[in-house]
């Protein structure tokens, strides 16, 4: 079973490899002639003004909480999709109650406007 | 494993990241030439023959320049962000089937990299949802405003369209009933009437098209661009990226476009399967030739889908970020939902 995962972690190693060596590759091949103006964030030309480390919308917040409450209803629904042929009736019928439970949430998110951008 | 094992997974892994490497440098040169020709312009042609060493005099320039990091930026996360996009851009691979299994000398080589994972799509999709997390720590760790801007906006709008995406390959699941990319590829081998081949872009066309919409969005392509709208954001996430660093986002963008491609074609048009070709007595007693047909249906595919990423990108104007957000959590997460449910209500019915 796990001699199966061994190519996958191979080709991540390989993916991680690729990415460390070229950049460092790059440290060494390029040129390094650093002043202050280059080390200063880049803002249209003038003097940065405070950190870009404040406060954001808390819409993003609310997408990311949104987001994971509808990825976990996916999740189960995907053993459920693959084995769909050996469980049969029930299994479709319990499903259907699940997705309508969630939907319902979904209408009250949409009727609350916690999708709306503006 | 013994040790032959070894040496064919070390060869396949060597020959999939060049052909993912040169592949990638000729979808850009592809792109800049299919935009020239739209636009009525003659595109990039002093390079080598016609243009087609541009892409490698590109990143000749790119390694030759200076890497830039903000003295205000975080320099490990600073460092990490391109790692991860890249390395996820080329770790997708494993599971797409190039060809069907063929034997020489009595070893079976499947032309996979990971061959038989029963969990193929999952793994791919838990693999390209951490794309997110490059894209967003650039745009963290640069310490610019528009490369959070940047940043936030595309976490937020990759995620919104991952439901999409996640959702839309369930109805093309129920039909199939594995998640091993290399028997859905064989299970859509056979014909119907006789005649018609067993793509699953014909039992889920809906599907197909919420995949499609969601690819262009979780790649960071037009219409779904915010990430880098030039016009408002500078260059977005990676602003403050230069040389090589800046090369390895540029190419995990056009590596993800061409497995987007790779992908659908493998799940909604047959994979590797030449439908009425490979049924031919020669291609049957011949396994090799077989083989390197199959890989000629399966490039050919994808090169069609990465034409219509192209096309897209520079026919259709930008999205703005609310359009964006409405269209994915308000149209496309309903129809994708009902799109599931309808199929599995259908199957059912068939069945009983």
């Amino acid at each position: 079973m796990i001699e199966q995962y061994i190519p996958v972690i191979a080709m991540i190693v390989t993916g991680i490899l690729f990415g460390v060596v070229s950049v460092k590759a790059h440290e060494i091949l390029g040129p390094q002639r650093p002043n202050k103006s280059k080390e200063t964030p880049y803002e249209s030309g003038m003097e940065p003004v405070a950190s870009a480390h404040e406060r954001f919308s808390v819409k993003f917040y609310l997408v990311a909480m949104l987001f994971i409450l509808f990825d976990i209803e996916i999740v189960f629904m995907y053993p459920w999709a693959a084995s769909f042929r050996e469980l049969g009736g029930f299994a479709l019928w319990a499903m259907l109650l699940f997705v309508v439970t969630l939907f319902v949430g979904y209408i009250y998110i949409v009727k609350k406007k916690a999708l709306k951008w503006d | 494993m013994e040790l032959l094992d070894i040496g064919i997974l070390a060869a396949k892994i060597f020959i999939v990241l060049h052909v993912f490497l040169i592949g990638a440098a000729y979808v850009v040169l592809y792109e800049r030439k299919l935009s020239a020709w739209v636009q009525k312009r003659v595109g990039p042609n002093r390079v080598g023959w016609r243009g087609s060493l541009q892409s490698f005099a590109d990143v000749l320039k790119l390694v030759k320049k200076e890497n830039i990091v903000p003295k205000a930026a975080h320099q490990g996360f600073h460092f990490l962000a391109p790692i991860i996009t890249i390395a996820i851009a080329i770790a997708l691979w494993c599971v797409i089937p190039f060809a069907g299994p063929f034997t020489v000398a009595g070893k079976v080589i499947d032309l996979t990299i990971a061959p038989g994972l029963d969990v193929g799509i999952l793994l791919l999709l838990a693999l390209s949802s951490l794309g997110v997390y490059g894209i967003t720590i650039a745009g963290w760790s640069s310490n610019n405003k528009y490369s959070l801007l940047g940043g936030l906006r595309s976490a937020a709008q990759m995620i919104s369209y991952e439901l999409s995406m996640g959702l839309s390959l369930i109805g093309m699941m129920l039909v199939m009933g594995s998640l091993n990319v290399s028997e859905i590829v064989v299970q859509q081998s056979g014909y119907w009437f006789g005649f018609l081949p067993k793509w699953n872009v014909f039992v889920q066309p809906i599907g197909f098209l919420i995949f499609l919409v969601a690819a262009f969005a979780e790649t960071n392509r037009a219409p779904f661009d915010l990430a880098e709208a030039e016009p408002e954001l500078v260059g977005g996430f990676h602003t403050e990226y230069s040389g090589l660093r800046f090369g390895l986002f540029f190419l995990g963008e056009y590596g993800n476009v061409i497995l987007m491609s790779a992908l659908m074609a493998t799940l909604f048009f047959g994979g590797y399967n030449a439908p009425w070709l490979q049924d031919l007595a020669f291609f049957q007693q011949n396994e090799v030739l077989r083989a390197v047909l199959q890989i000629g249906a399966f490039s050919f595919k994808t090169f069609m889908l990465v034409t219509v990423f192209i096309w897209v990108r520079w026919s259709i104007p930008r999205f703005r970020y609310d359009q964006l957000m409405n269209l994915g959590w308000r149209v496309m997460f309903p129809i994708a939902l009902l799109n599931a449910v309808t199929t599995a209500v259908v199957l059912q019915a068939i069945r009983s």
